[in-house]
């Protein structure tokens, strides 16, 4: 009954029939009709995934009672992605259209669809070039969902692209401050981050071999293959770095500071709510999972990268006096959570690293939704020109504190659950080089809280700075539904992480044994 | 008399056809219209077209002297396509050009050449379609008649192509001298590794990278690309380079087999130049045309890097990627020469605004470049991945590194353009451009090729089943 290919067909045909509209309003009805068709099959996605894992989990139990009769008998493995489908492509080169999806893509994929469906409601304001927008963002979501259900290397990268070039015309023609700077920045950086990631793939699509010297992109056959540990060694950098410049990876991260302010509100909600997931995604699902051997070398590195990338953004946060240079430099801190998480090799900090993914999605697509509906009323963003707010537009105001309590980490919110799992998993990599990294890390929620607290306090609180303020009206209906939607997802994660958990439990705990094995194989 | 000695040589019957039929019209000058007349030729063009997908042949005549197979019938296609897609785009420009039958006679002419060039089984037939095929060329790029760039152009033009057919005469009469032979087939295996044949090689090679304009023969190019009306621009850009690559591929992996330890080494060493300064010198320039006379230098050095492999798959990512090349580079000409023609603008600046009046052309524009610049969903993706990846597996990943983060600084490039058109503001941007019908078909086939080819796998296939015969 399930077909992913859906997934892809629905913002394909949303994105036809906007083209073919007549004015800007009907535009905004059909796009927002595709995305909310889209979470809506994305949510029957995720139920029937969660009740056919249960299944396979309760028969694989009974199976287990059986072992008594026969010793050598083993359980079959439950299959680790569901809904495959594997359609020939180019048969030269041996590329498939292959999709399937496990827990963590379910995840992401349900980030996408509250997310855009979020950017969608938040840009009902847009009216220059209306019909370009719209089309242009359901591109965006067709590459993202594309490249999170693709099980071949090449269909990914494919999709990972797609995603690319209309972040640049969305910043360049609907951006604000220096915005073809910013565009230009931002295209260059990620396509240079592809273009390693397209290296990688080539050297390890040339050290692949089905038999017969025929080469293969699928990532479960590669999965099941021994690359050679020269081998990984090449090939890991390149994917990591190429899918950590989409999660802004310390040194690469500039694009994203610059990329996020100049964007409209939509883009900037997509930018680092989906965007600079691709990345991490990538970065675990490639990566790690295909180079194990080569990502146990490397950690240190990737600590001591995601490291500086969480202290020095949030430090560099501390200097911004740009509400969204605000939360973009704390995005460049908190996406190296990300990968923080995943380098730490520990099935709680992989774990972490994916709530952190799905949580820092929803809380950074609501803090730019909440900076854009404030921009719109006040046209500024300076903190220093704002205050007394919350007297005059409450609505707002709230959204955007509980954007920035989420990013801080309090209790409740979906900040504190992910960012405490990456926390207890890393401390169980008993290295001590690692543990004071941990430590570092942990130390930079302060410096968080200081900035956060600064900033939503000076905007929200205090006498009302400009005589304009009190003319300003409060949320309208399609911010308010933004607004909330992406809050109670916020407090669904806080509340009750672990359907979150029990989602990506298993398939985290693949990646792990994985590593694990080849780890101890050597 | 066997009617297969006709069919094998039935595409270049009816071209040759066409071109009396064109020849007896002129002498005749009973259709005063040039619509009508461009609108007949373009129906001619069509029905060339389609003729080249039936009753295709494997085999060869005179000796071997000219042979044909599905390959060669489906680069001959891919020529005809072209040519027709440029006929259709230079409406506007001939529709009030006095010597317009004239023009079509010289451009059938030369594609009657370079079907000869790509038949071509002997070095003598070989040298036969290149000359046939280029000397025309230099008259067409005289075609805008009271431009002296035009005419500075064409000097050049058949300057640099006959220094170049020179060198390749003078590699082939040495190889003449040490083989005895100027047929493909006895010349292969009789090759050997002599100072003199790896000297007559090596000029042949030469011959082939100046009428390639890879780097470091490329000097001619942006000069005779400026100068030329936009059309023949288009036309030596697709057309001319297509049907080079195309021989170029037999000649390699055919008749220099012997070599390939050799001319792998000195295509590293092209592709690596090609590609850098291609790119290096397209972010110079300011002129459009200019502009896409280096950007497709570094196509050629893409393309170089798929044959080099000197595998089927190789041949057919090449091919592959000059059927995506010819409608993306197509497409975005069309563009170049409907502004030409209707305002005379062809700098970059000129297309600052551009999309405030002219969203349709301003659209064909963005997707061709983002299908040149190789960005998916557009075919130009698809080429080059399959380019770089027929080039990977030589194993040598400096290359390969070096040709795909050239695909950054290519973009750059075209950003710079999808900028101008999009971003930049300008208080008097251009005013609506209406093209003609037959322009806006070309854009229209363009566009759909340059969307749909990448998903076209069928076609890959085809081409791959066709090269391993």
């Amino acid at each position: 009954m399930i077909n992913l290919s859906v997934l892809l067909i629905i913002p394909l045909v949303t994105a036809i029939v906007v083209l073919l509209c007549r004015n800007g309003s009907q535009v905004k009805w059909v796009s927002l009709l595709g995305s909310v068709a889209q979470l809506g099959y994305a949510s029957l996605l995720m139920f029937d995934y969660i009740s056919k894992r249960a299944a396979f989990n309760l028969s694989s139990s009974i199976d287990h009672s059986n072992q008594s009769i026969d010793p050598n008998w083993k359980p079959a493995p439950p299959p680790q992605m569901l809904y495959e489908e594997h359609h020939t492509w180019f048969k030269g080169l041996n590329i498939e259209y292959a999709v399937g999806v496990d827990g963590i893509s379910i995840a992401m994929i349900m980030l996408t669809a509250v997310v855009v469906m979020a950017g969608i409601l938040i840009s009902w304001n847009i009216n220059r070039l209306t019909k370009e927008f719209f089309f242009l963002i359901v591109l965006l979501s067709f590459g993202a969902y594309g490249f999170f259900i693709s099980l071949d290397l090449f269909t990914m990268f494919f999709f990972l692209e797609v995603a690319v070039i209309p972040k640049f015309l969305l910043i360049g023609i609907w951006g604000s401050g220096k915005k073809e700077y910013s565009a230009l920045k931002l295209a260059l950086m990620l396509m240079g981050g592809s273009a390693l990631v397209l290296i990688g793939l080539l050297v390890l699509y040339f050290n692949t071999d089905t038999g017969g010297g025929v080469h293969t992109f699928d990532l479960l056959k590669i999965a099941h293959m021994h690359i050679p540990m020269e081998m990984q060694r090449i090939i890991f950098p390149f994917m990591f770095v190429g899918f950590g410049v989409f999660t802004a990876i310390f040194p690469f991260h500039t694009w994203a500071p610059d990329g996020h302010s100049s964007a409209p509100t939509a883009a900037s909600m997509f930018l680092a709510g989906i965007s600079m997931k691709l990345g991490g995604y990538g970065c675990l699902r490639v990566a790690a999972y295909l180079m194990p051997e080569a990502a146990h070398q490397y950690s240190w590195m990737i600590i001591l990268l995601s490291t500086i990338a969480i202290i020095y953004g949030a430090f560099a946060t501390l200097m911004q006096k740009d509400l969204k240079y605000i939360n973009a430099y704390s995005s460049v801190s908190h996406c190296g959570f990300v990968l923080f998480g995943i380098g730490m090799l520990t099935q709680t900090s992989i774990n972490g690293a994916v709530m952190q993914m799905v949580s820092h999605g929803l809380m950074t697509a609501l803090f730019f939704a909440a900076i854009g509906m404030i921009y719109e009323r006040t046209h500024t963003r300076q903190v220093a020109q704002l205050g007394g707010l919350l007297k005059t537009i409450p609505f707002i105001i709230t959204v955007f504190v509980i954007a920035g309590l989420c990013s801080l980490g309090l209790p409740g919110l979906s900040g504190f659950v992910a960012e405490m799992t990456v926390f207890m998993g890393s401390w169980q990599n008993a290295d001590t080089w690692y543990r004071i990294a941990t430590v570092l890390a942990c130390a930079s929620i302060v410096v968080t809280a200081v900035y956060i607290l600064r900033a939503v306090g000076s905007s929200a609180m205090g006498p009302i700075k400009n005589p304009d303020f009190l003319t300003f009206k409060d949320a309208t209906w399609n911010e308010k539904l933004a607004a909330v939607s992406l809050i109670l997802c916020i407090l669904a994660i806080g509340m009750a992480p672990f359907w979150l958990t029990n989602l990506i439990n298993p398939d985290t705990k693949l990646i792990w044994e994985n590593i694990t094995r080849a780890v101890a194989g050597n | 008399m066997n009617i297969d000695y006709f069919l094998i040589m039935k595409s270049e019957m009816v071209l040759t056809v066409i071109i009396f039929l064109l020849l007896f019209l002129k002498v005749w000058d009973g259709i005063k219209s040039n619509t009508t007349l461009l609108h007949l030729v373009n129906f001619l063009l069509i029905i060339n077209l389609v003729a080249g997908f039936f009753f295709n042949m494997n085999g060869d005549l005179f000796n071997g002297m000219f042979q044909t197979n599905d390959t060669i019938a489906i680069e001959k296609s891919i020529l005809n396509l072209g040519t027709l897609i440029i006929s259709l785009t230079a409406f506007d420009w001939l529709k009030d050009h006095k010597h317009l039958l004239e023009f079509y006679i010289l451009l059938l002419c030369t594609l009657l050449g370079m079907y000869f060039m790509i038949s071509s089984g002997n070095l003598l037939m070989f040298y036969l379609g290149l000359e046939l095929s280029s000397i025309p060329l230099a008259a067409l790029c005289n075609f805008d008649l009271h431009k002296l760039k035009s005419s500075e152009s064409a000097v050049k033009m058949i300057l640099s192509s006959a220094f170049a057919s020179c060198i390749l005469l003078f590699g082939i009469s040495m190889l003449y001298g040490t083989t005895g032979t100027l047929d493909f087939k006895e010349m292969a295996p009789l090759l050997g590794h002599s100072k003199l044949s790896i000297l007559a090689f090596i000029f042949a090679f030469t011959g082939f990278a100046f009428k390639l304009s890879a780097v470091p023969f490329h000097l001619w190019t942006a000069d005779v690309y400026e100068g030329a009306p936009v059309p023949v621009t288009a036309y030596l850009s697709v057309i001319s380079k297509g049907s080079i690559v195309f021989i170029f591929i037999t000649a390699l992996s055919k008749l220099f087999i012997t070599y390939q330890p050799t001319w792998y080494n000195m295509l590293y060493l092209t592709i690596l130049l090609t590609i850098t300064v291609g790119n290096l010198f397209a972010i110079r320039q300011d002129n459009i045309k200019r502009f896409l006379a280096f950007s497709s230098i570094a196509q050629v050095g893409y393309i170089l890097l798929g044959i080099s492999s000197g595998t089927p798959l190789g041949t057919t990512s090449a091919i592959f990627f000059l059927i995506v090349y010819t409608f993306s580079n197509l497409g975005a000409f069309g563009v170049v020469s409907l502004v030409s023609e209707k305002t005379g603008k062809e700098n970059i600046s000129d297309y600052k605004g551009f999309n405030a009046n002219n969203k349709f052309s301003s659209w064909v524009m963005a997707i061709c470049l983002f299908s040149l610049a190789g960005i998916p969903p557009t075919a130009g993706f698809f080429g080059k991945m399959f380019l770089v990846t027929a080039g990977a597996a030589k194993g040598n990943y400096w290359l390969i590194g070096i040709a795909v983060m050239n695909m950054v600084i290519s973009l750059f490039y075209y950003l710079r353009i999808i900028k101008a058109i999009f971003i930049d503001e300008n208080q008097t941007p251009m005013a609506k451009l209406t093209g003609s019908l037959s322009l806006r078909l070309a854009l229209v086939i363009c566009i759909i090729g340059a969307v749909t080819m990448g998903f076209a796998s069928g076609v890959f296939d085809y081409i791959t089943t066709i090269t391993l015969k």
